[in-house]
This record gives C-alpha cells, sequence and structure tokens, in this order.
C-alpha cells in the first residue's frame, strides 16, 4: 500500500453517491496510529458514511485500505482489529448481559472476559439483565465494557453517546481515555457534541458536503486560527484583515481569523485560541441556507 | 469450531421462546390432555358405576401374545405422533424464525452490533441455515421424546392402578429402535428442508421491509400468473403439478417428515424384513426405506436450489443493511 507509513486509515479519492447526490465526494486523507481524530460535519454531511466505507459496511469508488486491509473484501479479518460503536441503540435488545460477554468472548479472538468483566463490576449492570431492560446510558456502558476488553488498533465510534445525559457522557469520554487509549490505539469519533470531545482530540476533520473542509491536527489549528476581541474602535482595522467570522458578545465584537500573523492581531485586542465549536460554526456557516 | 458453536448458541438464546418453549407447551400440552382423560373417565366410571367402552378391569384377564404386539405397535405410534404434532408446531416456528433471521437485526439495527465481530457473513448465513435445518427439529424430537415417556409412564401407572401390568407392552414396543429411526431421518430432513431455508433465508437477507410477503405473495402471484398466461393460451410451465410442487418445494419442505410423502420411500417396494411391522408409516422410517429418499432427484435438485439461495443470501447480507422504517 502506498501513502504515509504507518497510516490505519489511508483514502483516496473516496466517492460515494446514492443517485445524483454525492455523500463524498472524492476524499483524501491519512489517520496516523496513536491518535484521536474527531470526524465533524452537520447532518448529511457524509460522516457516517466515511465511516460504514472505513468499516466495510457500505460499497463506495475510489481507494481505501484500513489496517492494509481492503475492508470491501476482507472484512471478518478487518474486525477483528477494529471495534465499532454505532450509537446506544445497537446492541440486541433481546440479549442477556451475560450472553454478550460469552458472544463476545467466543467470536473475538483478542477479547479479554476478565477486562471486560472488571469493567462491568464499576457499573450496576447485572449479568442476567437483559439489553431492554436497562437505561440508554447502562445500555451504552455496557457497550463500552465490551469494546474497551477487546485489544484493538482502531476504534470508531459514531455518535456514541447521542441521548445520553451529561454525567454519562463525561464518563463516556474519561473511561475512553483513563482505561483503553494508548500510543498503539487510534481513535475516529464523530460527534455534534463538539464541546465534549474537543479536549481529547489529537486530530480534527471538517466535513461538508462530502467534501473535507479542513484535516489539521489541533497543535495546528491553535497555530492556524486565532480569535480576538475587539473593541468597537478597532472593528474597522479588524474587518480589514479579512476574518473568518464576527460575533458579539457583551458589546465586543469576537473575530476568527485564519492564518494571520499573531503580532498583527495581537494590536487589535485580547487574543484567544478558538474552540473547535467556533471554528466549526465559522467554517459551516451558510450550509443550511 | 468453538466460534460456530457460538453462533449457534446466539440462535438459541435469541429463540428459546420458539426453540425450546413452543415444542414443550405442544408436548406438554398432549400429556395433560392424556391425564385429563384418564381422570375424567375414572371419575365417570365410579359415579355411575358401570364400565365404559374400554376397561382396563375386563382387560385383565385376557391378554394375550398377539394383543402385546397390538400395543406395542400402538405405543411406537404413539411415540411418532408425539414427534409429528410437535413438528407441526416446529413448522411455523422455523417458517418465521427464517424469515425474521437476517431482517429483525437490520429493523432493529442490531445489525451495526452484529457486524461490528470479526463474523463473516457466510458464518453468519451457514449458523442460522443450520439451526433451521438440523439443530431446531433435534430439540424438537428430545424434547417430543422425554414427552412420550412421560405419556408411558402415565398410562403405565394408570392401568398399574387397575392391576393391569403394562410393562409387557412397553416391553413389546420399540422405543429406542424408533428414537435412533427418528434421528436417523434428521440428515435427510435437514437436506430436504434446504430449498426453504434457502428461500426464506433469502428474502430475509433481501426486503427493506415486509420479507413475508416478498417469500410468499411471489410463488402464490407466479402460481396464478401462469394459469392465467395458459388460460389465454401464452407460453407457460404447462404441467400445473411441476410448478405448484416446486413452489411447494420452497415454501413447506421445512415440515419435519415433509420428505416422506415426497420422496417417494412412502410405500416404496424395497424387500427388507420390518421388524415394526407392515404400518406404511412405521416402515418408511427403516434407515434402508429413509435413505432412499437421497437417491432421488427431488432431494438433490432441492439441495442444489437451496445452496444457490444461501449464497444469494449470504451475498446480500454483505451489502444490504438498512431497512424501510
Amino acid at each position: 500500500m502506498s501513502g504515509v507509513p504507518g497510516a490505519i486509515v489511508h483514502a483516496r479519492a473516496l466517492t460515494k453517491r446514492y443517485g445524483a447526490s454525492a455523500a463524498l465526494d472524492g476524499v483524501s486523507f491519512d489517520i496516523e496510529a496513536g491518535r484521536i481524530v474527531g470526524l465533524i460535519g452537520p447532518n448529511g454531511a457524509g460522516k457516517t458514511t466515511a465511516l460504514k466505507a472505513i468499516l466495510g459496511l457500505t460499497e463506495f469508488d475510489g481507494e481505501l485500505s484500513v489496517l492494509g486491509f481492503d475492508p470491501r473484501r476482507q472484512r471478518s479479518e478487518l474486525m477483528e482489529q477494529v471495534c465499532f460503536i454505532a450509537d446506544v441503540a445497537v446492541l440486541p435488545r433481546w440479549i442477556r448481559v451475560r450472553e454478550a460477554v460469552d458472544f463476545v468472548d467466543g467470536v473475538h479472538p483478542r477479547f479479554s472476559r476478565e477486562k471486560c468483566i472488571a469493567f462491568l463490576a464499576h457499573t450496576k449492570i447485572g449479568p442476567g439483565l437483559r439489553v431492554r431492560e436497562l437505561s440508554k446510558g447502562m445500555i451504552v456502558q455496557l457497550h463500552l465494557a465490551l469494546v474497551m476488553a477487546i485489544d484493538a488498533k482502531l476504534l470508531v465510534l459514531d455518535e456514541p453517546t447521542l441521548g445520553l445525559d451529561i454525567l454519562y457522557r463525561k464518563s463516556f469520554y474519561e473511561s475512553l481515555l483513563a482505561d483503553y487509549f494508548d500510543e498503539n490505539k487510534t481513535i475516529i469519533v464523530t460527534t455534534h457534541q463538539v464541546e465534549e470531545v474537543e479536549h481529547i482530540l489529537t486530530d480534527v476533520m471538517f466535513i461538508r458536503g462530502g467534501k473535507l473542509v479542513l484535516s489539521a491536527t489541533m497543535d495546528e489549528v491553535g497555530e492556524r486560527y486565532a480569535e480576538v476581541m475587539v473593541g468597537p474602535d478597532r472593528i474597522e482595522a479588524a474587518r480589514a484583515l479579512k476574518p473568518l467570522n464576527e460575533r458579539q458578545i457583551f458589546g465586543k465584537s469576537i473575530f476568527l481569523f485564519d492564518g494571520v500573523e499573531p503580532s498583527r492581531l495581537a494590536e487589535l485586542g485580547e487574543l484567544h485560541k478558538p474552540s473547535i465549536a467556533d471554528l466549526f460554526v465559522a467554517t459551516m456557516k451558510g450550509t443550511y441556507a | 469450531m468453538k466460534k460456530f458453536g457460538l453462533l449457534l448458541k446466539r440462535e438459541y438464546w435469541e429463540h428459546r421462546g420458539g426453540f425450546l418453549w413452543t415444542p414443550v407447551s405442544i408436548a406438554a400440552s398432549i400429556v395433560a390432555i392424556t391425564v385429563l382423560g384418564i381422570l375424567s373417565a375414572e371419575l365417570f366410571s365410579t359415579r355411575a358405576r358401570i364400565n365404559v367402552g374400554f376397561s382396563l378391569d375386563t382387560l385383565r384377564g385376557h391378554i394375550d401374545a398377539n394383543d402385546l404386539f397390538d400395543a406395542g405397535r400402538g405405543l411406537d405410534m404413539a411415540q411418532l405422533t408425539f414427534a409429528g404434532i410437535v413438528g407441526i408446531g416446529l413448522f411455523f416456528v422455523t417458517f418465521f424464525y427464517l424469515l425474521g433471521a437476517l431482517y429483525d437485526d437490520r429493523r432493529d439495527r442490531s445489525v451495526l452490533f452484529w457486524k461490528s465481530l470479526p463474523v463473516s457473513d457466510l458464518e453468519t448465513v451457514a449458523a442460522k441455515a443450520l439451526t433451521a435445518a438440523l439443530v431446531v427439529p433435534a430439540i424438537a424430537l428430545a424434547v417430543a421424546t422425554l414427552a412420550y415417556a412421560a405419556f408411558v409412564a402415565v398410562v403405565c401407572a394408570w392401568a398399574g392402578l387397575h392391576g393391569v401390568n403394562a410393562l409387557p407392552a412397553v416391553l413389546a414396543a420399540h422405543p429406542f429402535g424408533m428414537l435412533l429411526r427418528l434421528v436417523a431421518t434428521l440428515p435427510i430432513g435437514a437436506l430436504w428442508a434446504l430449498p426453504t431455508v434457502g428461500w426464506l433465508l433469502f428474502w430475509s437477507a433481501y426486503a427493506r421491509s415486509k420479507p413475508f410477503l416478498w417469500a410468499v405473495m411471489l410463488p402464490v402471484v407466479a402460481l396464478i400468473a401462469n394459469w392465467w398466461v395458459a388460460l389465454l393460451g401464452g407460453p407457460h410451465v404447462g404441467n400445473e403439478l411441476t410448478l405448484a410442487g416446486v413452489l411447494g418445494r420452497l415454501l413447506f419442505s421445512v415440515m419435519p417428515g415433509s420428505w416422506i410423502a415426497s420422496s417417494g420411500s412412502l410405500g416404496a417396494g424395497l424387500h427388507v424384513p420390518l421388524p415394526l411391522g407392515d404400518d406404511p408409516l412405521l416402515a418408511a422410517l427403516v434407515p434402508a426405506h429413509a435413505y432412499q429418499a437421497l437417491t432421488t432427484w427431488n432431494l438433490w435438485l432441492g439441495v442444489a436450489g437451496g445452496v444457490v439461495l444461501l449464497a444469494g443470501a449470504t451475498w446480500l447480507r454483505g451489502r444490504r443493511i438498512e431497512t424501510a422504517t
């Protein structure tokens, strides 16, 4: 395989069409080992399609290799190294906790029953319960316990905390970082709750209308983008530097700049590192218009 | 091997109600009805102080070897009846299990969980096919056998209360021989069932909604269309029995024992000693008779068609995830 050596995911001109519209329109990217990549985009931007392609759950055009496998043809080999949580609703509702553990233990060569049971011991989930008897938060705890007990190289999370309350959301990402992630693992996550993941991401990809509009490490984002809080007297000067976005808070204007020298911005006012959420909103302006 | 065992177990876990409790409740009902019948007969004869119809008290004195032989054969037929009645219930269980097997998890999206594990589509489909063709009939046979044992115990106890020793009749029956014979027919039944297993799994994997309509209406429409075209004098399958036969094979071959009537082994002119007497149904189960089914085109064409349909189901399983709802 060509591309970046050590790339976990290698995609070139990835394209997927549904009739006339393209869910993915010639997307190319590489994801290296040991990264936590946030794939962020508005509804219908192609995030889930990209994940499905990586997981071998959909046909596509273009070149894609995941851990050196072709996800279209080698899905069952690939799934020994890749774990996947879609959203909380995908665990079968009839299965008992005990049966789910037994099943994954039986079919997955890299699953550790001890680890899984240790994770479950921190929850209120009893082995005899059925999934349909668990709350949404408990279902995702169970799914996470199953997945974290698998020594996989790539973990794909598609809106994993959708519909959960903030306690479950926080503890989901905390256990992921504390008990699972290390330099040999890679995580790709899509979510709308950007604020909750941005502090754990190492890389970010913005996707819009099937195209990548930004693909950068968080360090690069910090170097490239800056937010300045500008007083009323400097507004015209700030606008002259072609800001990406402008918004008002407490009578002051906040400008978001892309690639403007920090020294010039410092003259205008107080400099901040923009949040991913603000950057996202600025980048996606006009998406639904 | 451990992995495939887990796949079979998973099917059992999900469908324990159909695979185990349906045959158990059917078999238990038969035993319960027997007990109720005995109780009401006892009650009635005690109250009326007369012997009605079949009375064990008068029977006691006059039992000869021929009667014993008949009683033994009656018990053998009873054993077969248990298996047969449980089998009828099983047909419905298996039919709807297969229709849902590759559809229900797509509808509730749990397919995304199953597909997140290193299990190939071929393994998934094979496990479901084997479950329907062999595992479910085997469970049902085990349940029917236990129920038959309970039935014999009840009848013996009843006869004993009236001072009749029923053991000679039981000894004249062939419970173990019958069981072995029934077990030996399981592989034949599995091969015979393949076209239906394949047909139903195919539509289960194909349908975006209502797999039942696809699987059942399509053959019915084909049958009517053929009849209509024939009526108008157009090109059609000339022998309607052939078309109906093919469609019947696609829909009803999971009926346990359906191979007996259709495969030609019933009343086949084979001259082997029949220890169970000359009853045609019992004779059909003699392995030398039963395995004649393996020499028929009907069976092997069905197997071939079933394998093609299963391959199609596997292919679809790799490509269809969403349903309409």
